[in-house]
């Protein structure tokens, strides 16, 4: 068996958003250290609301979001009741999510984006933040971009430095909501190079994507989402080669 | 024509006054008045709804002479000399807060929801994410909306004459009669055209500051 720590299980998810729009009816997975998992799936199958959910950005109806151990959310007679403020204050720190459209913060600088919530929020003093935050820009070739404001970048770049600024906090998850859809196709590649280079140092990365090769590649484990439900998880050439006509289906009209 | 100046710059000096403390008061006034408008408290959203309406849907000096009687019509209390001046501080200030506070409103909300999120999940608080994250943003947006207000304000210090605080124009007003010449009126007439000037000029190096970024 595998003996690696779980981070992340979420167990029984349920979201509907209004009285009969169940978007998530009973989503269940693990995460353990060093993973990678892709979720693929149709547009409005509930991929960004499973990313939201699992970042607390949505409030989830019934379900146990767990975080090493530790209960984010438990179900309690059909409902979902939060552990506290100040406990999913701390929890919030083990992972960090990547936007499909960035949402960089237009008015500071590529580093001050990268090292303002590090001085801010996790009290690291200014020098260390900056010295983090120059490795950081380094390693994804983003050095001599550091002085520049976000609106000077490409979309590649940008999100890059949007990676880095999520990094710079040093969680153990990154959540990923198409990272390359917002970008032109020639734009892809670079992002999608960085996320390669992150899986190579182990670090664990849940991936809503839709570049079917790249998961493929990079993925331990495949979710296939569809109406809110998991319709596989598994290794990536057992997804690839499945009987399931909806997967074989979806899976052929992206890759061609 | 050397003491028409002098008289009149005794003026001026009131009517800077009045548009300096009005600014001083209601722009930060504004943004209280801004938060209790997006309230989640109804009854709070409809209390500031219901003051800006009264706020806007009046004239500013039946607004000022309602303020200047009040103490006196509500209260009972004697009105005394010095109360003119402040009586017209605050209903400048009540009522530019009302105009500020839609302004701060529409550009609270014009930032993407995309901002708060990524704060949120880099762990900014409340307070951190709106005076690090949003309102830097927002003072980039509406500095045009805020020039015109400042603008108008200019040459609403004028209507203080109807509760006979002497600024510049009722001063000018006086003089013209005496003389019965309009020099006067024109030189006050310059006057607000060279501090409009003069605002217009300093809001635009607020805007070319903040024009480091789109
Ligand atoms: N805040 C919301 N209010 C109402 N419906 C929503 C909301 N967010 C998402 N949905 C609906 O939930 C479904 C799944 O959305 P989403 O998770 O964004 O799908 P995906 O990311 O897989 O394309 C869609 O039908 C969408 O319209
Ligand atoms: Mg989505």
């Amino acid at each position: 068996m595998d003996d690696r720590e779980v981070l992340l299980e979420l167990r029984s998810i349920k979201k509907s958003f209004g009285e009969d729009v169940h978007v998530l009816k009973d989503i269940s997975f693990l995460v353990r250290e060093g993973e990678v998992v892709s979720i693929i799936g149709p547009s409005g199958s509930g991929k960004s609301t499973i990313l939201r959910c699992a970042t607390m950005l949505t409030e989830i109806d019934d379900g146990e979001i767990i975080y090493l151990g530790q209960n984010a959310a438990t179900s309690v007679n059909g409902k979902a009741v939060y552990a506290s403020k100040k406990e999913l204050k701390e929890i919030s720190k083990t992972f960090g999510l990547v936007f499909q459209s960035f949402n960089l913060f237009p008015h500071y600088s590529v580093i001050k984006n990268v090292t303002d919530a590090l001085i801010t929020v996790a009290g690291v003093p200014k020098d260390e933040a900056v010295k983090r935050g120059m490795e950081l820009l380094d390693r994804f070739g983003l050095a001599d971009k550091a002085d520049n404001y976000p609106c000077e970048l490409s979309g590649g770049q940008q999100q890059r430095v949007s990676i880095a600024r999520a990094l710079a906090l040093q969680p153990k998850i990154l959540f990923f909501d198409e990272p390359t859809s917002a970008l032109d196709p020639e734009l892809t590649g670079e992002v999608l190079k960085v996320i390669k280079q992150l899986a190579s140092e182990h670090m664990t990365m849940i991936i809503v994507t839709h570049e079917m090769q790249f998961a493929r590649e990079v993925s331990d484990r495949i979710v296939f989402l569809e109406n809110g439900n998991v319709v596989i998880d598994d290794a990536p050439d057992k997804v690839f080669d499945t009987d399931n006509k909806r997967v074989r289906e979806f899976i052929g009209k992206l890759n061609s | 024509m050397a003491s028409t100046f002098s008289q009149l710059a005794s003026g001026m000096v009131v009517s800077a006054e009045i548009f300096l403390l009005t600014l001083l008061f209601s722009l930060p006034l504004g943004l209280i008045v801004a938060f209790g408008r997006m309230s989640k408290v109804k009854v709070i959203q409809w209390i500031v709804k219901i003051y800006i309406a009264i706020m806007r849907g009046t004239p500013l000096m039946l607004q000022l002479i309602v303020v200047y009687f009040a103490p006196y019509y509500v209260f009972g209390v004697k009105i005394s000399q010095s109360y003119r001046f402040v009586a017209v501080i605050i209903a400048f200030s009540i009522n530019y807060a009302a105009y500020f506070a839609e302004i701060y409103r529409s550009g609270i909300q014009s930032i993407p929801v995309g901002q708060y999120e990524a704060a949120r999940v880099l762990g900014y608080n409340k307070t951190q994410t709106f005076f690090k994250i949003i309102f830097p943003q927002v003072i980039k947006r509406i500095l045009p909306p805020v020039t015109n207000e400042t603008i108008t304000l200019v040459k609403d210090t004028s209507l203080a004459f109807v509760i006979a605080v002497a600024e510049m124009f009722t001063i000018a007003k006086q003089i013209a009669a005496k003389q019965a010449s309009v020099t006067a009126l024109m030189v006050a007439g310059l006057f607000y055209f060279v501090f409009n000037y003069v605002v217009a000029f300093i809001m635009e190096c607020f805007e070319k500051k903040l024009s480091y970024y789109n």
